[in-house]
């Protein structure tokens, strides 16, 4: 295996953890405030969450990019401050957050929704305050789904391609992904670099998806 | 003595329950047949149910008070309640789920707790292992050891045996003498109301159809 290629697979796993690490905190709060709470534009969240799961990758990418640029609303504070996000590796975790963010947000509600909440009654008549029940209670009896959730948002982290190939490019040992080298390498007849990134997608992807399913059996 | 004053009425669809009782006893008994209601005015007692109007207060202190819009939280009435379903945390071992409560308050010595109740070859097993029995009485050193003002168990020795039945009453009159705690005891057992409380309500339909010393509001067969 080249340098190359090993390079890749390494940042792709690593960028895949890093925004697996990034939409965990969020997205379960998001799944435990759907599952457990009802207030005002509860079914708008619900389908922002869910927007990256059926729009086009490229037009996620192209929003993100907007939102990043330095002309975007995000992207323009940050660049007050000496940070800038597109073409960059961060812009790669960004993307793939986003797109992961819906599968760990919609296994984890179904963790939320399968605790009793019966249990978190027990617990707060036993004195337990709110966070103490979320902590005690409801987040552990939820957890294997959150980590099946978590695991189907790195994988799909790992093949993560329309947005990351707008918002990050597919710049050599910057931002050059698995599934956007597959892409430049095909594109450029390195066939058997793409095959080998190929192989090694496959590889990840059967581990990830098979350790997914098996905690939400097991949850 | 305890002061138990429960006047409250509670719709659940279309079963109303209808509660107006003042009295005096160190241990209340709600006696009735399955549906009868029992169950739904433990928890009303618990704060795990709002009635539609009324007054919940025991020894005093006022749990639920519809008119000055007093509804304590289930968190802040301090009871020690045991529901009928058990509800042991499955991802706690026996030890984990006997000392949850962590409140200040009046609780009895663990050690003393787990040998009376005999839990003790228990304490680390997780509860998925237990027997019916054993996560009833599980379940009762969790709300003992909570530090609670007033007891609320919901049948808790339905699933003990007959011969362990006997001590484990004695041993919870006993530690119940000890906190001076009052409690509520939800039982569809004549005997069990005789011996555990010195009060009872005979509850039928939503309604308190009897009210007093257990062995003359029972019936008679």
């Amino acid at each position: 295996m080249s340098a190359e290629i090993r390079d890749i697979a390494i940042f792709t796993t690593l960028a895949a953890l890093a925004a697996t690490a990034v939409m965990l905190v969020p997205g379960v709060a998001v799944a435990w405030l759907l599952a457990r709470r009802q207030f005002p534009g509860k079914a708008l969240v619900e389908t922002v969450v869910s927007l990256p799961l059926v729009m086009p990758p490229v037009a996620t990418g192209l929003l993100l990019l907007w939102l990043f640029s330095r002309r975007g609303p995000i992207g323009g504070l940050l660049a007050r401050v000496g940070i800038d996000i597109v073409f960059t590796p961060a812009a790669v975790v960004i993307a793939m957050a986003v797109m992961g963010l819906p599968l760990l947000v919609r296994t984890a509600r179904a963790g939320f929704e399968q605790v009793t909440r019966r249990y978190e009654q027990i617990a707060e008549t036993l004195g337990a305050g709110p966070w103490r029940v979320f902590s005690t209670v409801t987040l552990p009896l939820a957890a294997r789904n959150i980590l099946a959730g978590a695991t189907l948002g790195f994988s799909r982290a790992l093949g993560e391609f329309g947005a990351t190939i707008v918002v990050a490019g597919s710049i050599p040992g910057r931002t050059r992904t698995l599934a956007v080298g597959i892409y430049s390498f095909t594109e450029n007849g390195q066939d058997r670099q793409a095959a080998m990134l190929l192989a090694i997608s496959v590889s990840i992807a059967f581990v990830a998806v098979l350790a997914s399913n098996r905690l939400a059996r097991e949850a | 003595m305890a002061a138990f004053d429960l006047d409250f009425t509670l719709q659940q669809g279309e079963f109303t329950l209808a509660f107006s009782v003042k009295v005096e006893a160190r241990a209340l008994a709600l006696f009735g047949a399955s549906g009868s209601g029992k169950t739904s005015a433990l928890e009303a007692v618990a704060g795990l149910r709002t009635p539609r109007r009324g007054t919940i207060a025991v020894n005093g202190r006022v749990l639920f008070d519809s008119e000055r819009r007093l509804n304590t939280s289930a968190r802040s009435r301090r009871t020690g309640y045991v529901p009928q379903d058990i509800l042991l945390f499955p991802h706690l071992n026996v030890r984990e789920n006997v000392v949850y409560g962590l409140r200040e308050g009046n609780r009895p010595d663990l050690r003393v707790l787990v040998e009376l109740l005999e839990l003790s070859p228990l304490m680390d097993r997780g509860v998925g292992s237990l027997s019916g029995g054993e996560r009833q009485r599980v379940a009762m050193a969790r709300a003992l050891y909570s530090g609670p003002d007033v007891l609320l168990f919901d049948e808790p020795l339905a699933a003990v045996d007959l011969p362990r039945r006997r001590r484990i009453v004695d041993a919870l009159l006993g530690i119940r003498d000890e906190l001076a705690v009052p409690l509520i005891y939800v039982t569809h057992l004549p005997e069990e109301a005789v011996t555990v409380a010195d009060w009872a309500l005979l509850i039928d339909n939503g309604r308190i159809a009897a009210s007093g010393p257990p062995r003359e509001v029972m019936p008679a067969d």
